[in-house]
């Protein structure tokens, strides 16, 4: 059993309170999952021609250190941020190669810290335990944005650590939380891994999420990518998925993991239960509805 | 007249309370449930429970006597193991609602989710919009009656539940098969929709059941269905 949520605000008036509201529902799901707990935020794009970089270090990492050495490695105008364990980086970049390039010499650099998300608005914070002491710890309810995914963990398929703990980010902007299991990701875990997808760990949301960056980075849409993963995922789910400009919400055939969707005029939410919506400003007036098995819901900003 | 608001109270006060007999007879509002779960359960006693908003898991499980209404949507296993009484939701329910219920009434006035009445034991459930896949599933006895539509493998492995759709049923699950509509079942039908407050008119609906090949019925035994 998993939590997940998700919240996409289709009114920008209420972007500076995407880490109190995105809270207020992760905490509801925390005995769906008190294993662990995460959050990927979509806020603050990073200037044209940088990648922003979330990277998450040992509890006695020393950011400064880290700083005066991507300054050195990766030019001046890099800004490391540190948020606990955790911390964000912009560099400039030449396009996306180039954002690859940055990411993997940042994991070689430094062999204790770990990138978990690239992109230009992602940024990705978790870590083992409850829900309410990872939203202390990363200060989430102070935080903007314009969409957020969060999960809170209770593992049934790998190892309870902060590596296996969600969201998982395997491509540019490109995020998902997952409450089910899959059956057939070792198989695809290899056949990505041949075309070039990384993997961090043998959890198997991680594949679900690179399976998506691999058909996207085929040319796929998202939708096409979703319905390609039907056919393709064995297993049960239900997907939160987040990129830069939207969001989407899918469960398999079979439909048994929980899912509840929300919207109002300001802005649309998904949850595994519907105590988490009911946190929100407005969720008494809300369209409220279960989606329908294998059927794709997204929102995309346009 | 007794009144809870889940904001302040707890659920296990409301459900204590319906297990006392100090219960018999009240009648009971329930305000702010904010989809928690177990809102309702096991409730002992004819008592009349209002619950305004929408609940979570489990509902108005082991219901015994009460009648329970829910003004909103519930969540997943919905008056799971209902033994009598009747249970009410204004909106819609989620998955497996009624499931290995023994007796009473269950109505959704709007749609039911996936494996709705799934291996019933005696209930009757009234489902005024569609109902999802798998629905009925192994359901061994009661009357399952769907407004709407049906989803793919209804009935599967059906043993003598009977059900009668008025919409479209995507599929039949293995063992299921439609049956004569007769005077009878008609009857039956209407009268179970006039309790329900449904429209009483029993045409248009199909009968479905159980071709009673995949489990081993004897005839001589019938009597005990």
């Amino acid at each position: 059993m998993c939590g997940i949520v998700g919240l996409y605000y289709k009114n920008p008036d209420l972007e500076g309170r995407l880490g109190e509201m995105l809270s207020d529902m992760l905490i509801q799901m925390t005995d769906r999952g008190p294993d662990s707990a995460g959050v990927a935020l979509y806020h603050e794009p990073a200037p044209a021609g940088s990648v922003k970089i979330t990277l998450q270090g040992p509890d006695d990492v020393d950011w400064g250190g880290v700083a005066d050495e991507i300054r050195d490695g990766l030019g001046s105008r890099s800004t490391l941020t540190p948020l606990a364990n955790h911390a964000v980086v912009v560099a400039e970049t030449g396009g996306d190669a180039d954002s690859d390039r940055i990411a993997a010499w940042l994991e070689e650099r430094f062999g204790d810290i770990r990138v978990t998300s690239i992109g230009s608005a992602i940024e990705i914070y978790k870590e083992k335990g409850l829900p309410a002491g990872v939203i202390d710890k990363f200060a989430l309810r102070g935080t903007a944005g314009t969409h957020a995914l969060g999960h809170t963990r209770m593992a049934t398929e790998s190892a309870v650590t902060t590596e296996h703990s969600h969201p998982f980010s395997t491509g540019r902007d490109l995020c998902l939380v997952h409450n089910g299991s899959l059956s057939n990701h070792n198989r695809w875990r290899e056949r990505l891994r041949r075309d070039g997808i990384r993997f961090q760990t043998d959890n198997d949301s991680e594949v679900a999420a690179g399976y998506l960056t691999w058909r996207l980075g085929q040319g796929a849409g998202l939708n096409e990518a979703l319905e390609a993963a039907i056919a393709d995922l064995d297993g049960f789910y239900t997907f939160a998925i987040g990129t830069r400009e939207g969001f989407a919400v899918l469960r398999d055939p079979i439909a048994c993991k929980p899912a509840v969707l929300a919207e109002t005029d300001d802005w649309v939410a998904m949850s595994s239960e519907y105590r988490a919506i009911a946190q929100l400003p407005g969720s008494e007036n809300a369209r409220i509805w279960e989606p329908d098995p294998a059927t794709i819901y997204s929102w995309e900003k346009h | 007249m007794p009144s809870f608001d889940l904001q302040d109270a707890g659920v296990r006060e409301l459900n204590a309370y319906l297990h006392s007999d100090g219960s018999a007879d009240q009648a009971v509002t329930v305000e702010h449930p904010g989809g928690k779960h177990n809102v309702a359960a096991g409730a002992m006693h004819d008592t009349r429970v209002d619950i305004h908003g929408h609940v979570g898991y489990y509902c108005a499980g082991m219901n015994d006597r009460a009648l329970v209404t829910v003004h909103g949507n519930a969540g997943p296993g919905l008056a799971e193991n209902m033994m009598g009484g009747e249970v009410r939701v204004r909106g819609n329910a989620s998955q497996y609602c009624g499931a290995t219920a023994h007796g009473g009434l269950l109505v959704v006035e709007g749609d039911a989710a996936a494996r709705c009445g799934i291996s019933m034991k005696g209930v009757n459930i009234v489902v005024g919009g569609s109902i999802g896949h798998m629905s009925a599933f192994m359901a061994q006895s009661g009357i399952l009656v769907v407004c709407g539509d049906a989803g793919d493998s209804l009935g599967d492995s059906i043993y003598e539940a009977r059900i009668y759709v008025r919409g479209r049923v995507s599929g039949l699950g293995a063992d299921c098969i439609e049956k004569e509509l007769g005077e009878g079942h008609a009857a039956e039908l209407g009268a179970l929709l006039e309790r329900a407050g449904m429209d009483p008119d029993p045409s248009g609906f199909r009968r479905y059941g159980s071709a009673r090949q995949l489990y081993n019925f004897r005839i001589d035994n019938v009597s005990a269905y």
